[in-house]
């Protein structure tokens, strides 16, 4: 069942930019340090882009607006829906991140309806020549990948996979075998949205992926405040933290909100790294 | 009776058109399983779970039984003498709306539910749009001693109020939804939100023939005893021959979906009829939501738009993707009906023949009445009176008031 998976799994020869730089951070001793935003929620979001790297960004996770997303909670959903309201295309936010100019790998996270719709070549292709390094289609598990995969492959942009709390252990080797950029370790089972406290699947989670790979992994879903982000990378190599800037946006923040929270969360990171 | 009843053999072709979709739960190039990784595994044990019941002849026995001596079937099949001779064809109608709970989603939900069981897990959540596939699924939950949680979006729960109430009497929370249009696409959602984080110990109960796999094939099958009925009580009726035309209303699909998998292999036409204002098959185009790859209304970026329709059940911008597939062979055709069309073939049947329909299901007939001319004189024409209309008499009392003000 679930254990084979039709497409091919390993890893190509060259590491793209996304894992090469993630790389090169984590044997430097850094911890990894990854906010999600939502493209084209406001005017003014370019400049939170260009804020959160002056922040100490090491890549940043840009969403494309979705009228449903699955996976995630009321925060991510709001901002979904002012993307939207403004007219946001899948084109428009690709374009803003060409014209922010920013040093560090982008990663785009979509849903697969989009990529389906535009097709699988064409999003590949416009992605890549935005110059996004990685994308991330949650809603786009392993057994689905292969036409998808062999797109961005061509494109050398970076597919990075999730690993679930529920995922078994031969899952997981699939999954890792296939990922590229990094693995991104599920926190919990649920969707996106902060939480006062984590479980201890986190470390459960990490723990199967290394005994696979030697990608970097980064911990997602619930990470909201830099004592949880300290708590995650003792045993992950970094943390993608999404609700937790984008709600600081909802609530009218702009570029300074979110630098000064980025830059909270790099000097816990950089106080343990 | 049915060898189905008895539970001794399993109904249904293992292989061909309506048969197994195979493992990745293909139909053509729809269905499949798009769900985050969080899901996979669930959707996984609850195939390998589904494959286990369904090949058990204990489980059917206790699925046939509680239909039997619970949930009213089999249902009849009614011959409609005075709207056929309005219409000039031979109107046949398979009765789900005398199924308990009012409606065909009973089905469904029993043999959902005693899956749940099987599974080692003590809570259903449900999506609804009319409220129907909500009440069944809370009755089945107070049947069988199951949470039951019913996620209903805030305009649907406007236009159903009555249905909310049965569903708390039933024992079960409604969880209102404001997100998107409030409808059923974000009914569905919001349970998939609230199935990542609860899927170990909750089944998501799908209402129709719609999501990742195996809920297409696993809902179709739970409601080919529509079909299978009505194959028999054809035959019976008709000395041994199958009707001309085989019509039922298409939201997600089920009733439609189990009423011709008893019909695929016969010479019958096949016809499901959408609301005009929600048309995945006559207006959409492919696309991947829910879990599934099938024909939805989007945009030219793949943004999902809303359905409008004068029922709620019927307001779903996707449709179930073996009925893309069915539409992609040919051998289901796809017509649609509007709101005006189903407000009169609505009171047509309540004045010709002392039934008031589901607006969903009057979308079905909507499609006789206007067809019926084309159609070879003396044609049989089966319609799958999907449900039952009670839940609809307020909203169309009130809508034919405003007209006559106007």
């Amino acid at each position: 069942m679930s254990a084979t998976t039709p497409i091919e799994g390993d890893r190509a020869s060259v590491p793209g930019a996304l894992e090469t730089t993630l790389r090169d951070r984590r044997d430097a001793g850094a911890k990894l340090l990854v906010p999600y935003l939502m493209g084209g929620m406001s005017n003014d979001w370019v400049q939170v882009l260009q804020a959160v790297v002056a922040a100490g960004a090491d890549a940043v996770e840009v969403g494309l607006p979705f009228s449903d997303p699955m996976m995630d909670g009321p925060v991510i959903q709001e901002a979904d829906v002012r993307a939207l309201r403004r007219g946001t295309t899948p084109q428009g936010v690709l374009d803003d991140v060409i014209a922010a100019g920013v040093e560090v790998p982008i990663i785009v996270m979509t849903y697969y309806n989009l990529v389906f719709r535009a097709g699988h070549r064409r999003m590949a292709r416009s992605l890549a020549s935005a110059g996004v390094a990685a994308a991330i289609v949650p809603d786009l598990p392993l057994e689905e990948i292969g036409p998808w995969a062999e797109e961005a492959d061509a494109a050398s942009v970076e597919t990075v996979l999730m690993v679930a709390p529920a995922s078994p252990p031969e899952r997981v080797r699939a999954i890792c075998r296939r990922s590229r950029g990094f693995v991104y370790a599920v926190a919990q089972m649920g969707v996106t949205g902060e939480r006062a406290a984590l479980g201890g699947e986190a470390a459960t989670v990490v723990g199967r992926i290394r005994q696979t790979t030697d990608l970097p992994v980064c911990v997602g879903i619930g990470i909201s405040t830099p004592a949880q982000a300290v708590e995650v990378c003792s045993v992950a190599d970094g943390v993608i933290v999404g609700s937790a800037l984008v709600r600081r946006l909802v609530e009218g923040g702009g570029p300074e909100a979110a630098g000064s929270f980025i830059a909270e969360l790099r000097t816990a990171l950089d106080a343990v790294g | 009776m049915s060898a189905q009843a008895s539970g001794d053999s399993v109904p249904g072709p293992p292989t061909g058109l309506m048969g197994e979709p195979g493992p990745a739960g293909r139909y053509g190039e729809f269905g499949g399983r798009f769900v985050p990784e969080s899901l996979m595994p669930a959707c996984l044990e609850l195939a390998d779970a589904f494959a286990t019941a369904w090949a058990d002849p204990a489980y059917h026995a206790e699925y046939s039984g509680i239909l039997a001596t619970y949930g009213g079937r089999p249902t009849p099949l009614t011959e409609c003498a005075r709207l056929s001779a309005h219409l000039g064809v031979r109107l046949l109608l398979k009765r789900e709306d005398l199924a308990h709970t009012g409606s065909h989603k009973i089905n469904n939900v029993i043999g959902q539910a005693l899956l749940t069981r099987r599974m080692g897990k003590h809570r259903m959540i449900a999506e609804t749009g009319a409220g129907q596939h909500g009440v069944a699924t809370a009755t089945a939950a107070a049947l069988l001693g199951l949470e039951c949680v019913v996620f209903m979006g805030e305009v649907d729960i406007e236009r159903q109020a009555l249905n909310v109430f049965r569903m708390e009497l039933l024992g079960s929370e409604v969880r209102p939804v404001g997100s998107g249009s409030a409808t059923l696409k974000d009914a569905v959602n919001e349970a998939m939100r609230d199935w990542v984080a609860t899927v170990t110990d909750t089944h998501y109960c799908i209402g129709s023939v719609m999501g990742p796999h195996p809920f297409p094939y696993m809902v179709r099958q739970l409601q080919r005893v529509v079909g299978d009925e009505a194959r028999r009580q054809c035959r019976e009726l008709l000395d041994g021959a199958d009707p001309d035309v085989v019509v039922a209303c298409v939201g997600g699909g089920s009733n439609a979906a189990g009423t011709f998998a008893g019909f695929v292999d016969t010479e019958a036409r096949l016809v499901g009829v959408e609301a005009a204002g929600g048309a995945a098959i006559t207006t959409g185009i492919p696309g991947v939501l829910h879990g599934m790859r099938s024909q939805l209304l989007q945009d030219e970026s793949g943004q999902i738009l809303e359905a409008h329709s004068i029922s709620a059940g019927l307001d779903y911008p996707g449709i179930g993707p073996e009925h893309a597939h069915l539409a992609a062979l040919g051998r289901a055709t796809y017509a649609t009906a509007d709101d005006d069309e189903v407000l009169s073939a609505f009171q047509l049947l309540a004045e010709t023949e002392g039934i008031i329909p589901a607006l969903e299901s009057a979308h079905a007939l909507a499609w006789v009445v206007r067809q019926a001319r084309e159609l070879p004189a003396g044609s049989t024409v089966l319609v799958t009176l999907s449900g039952r209309g009670d839940k609809d008499v307020a909203q169309v009392r009130d809508i034919l008031a405003a007209r006559r003000r106007s």
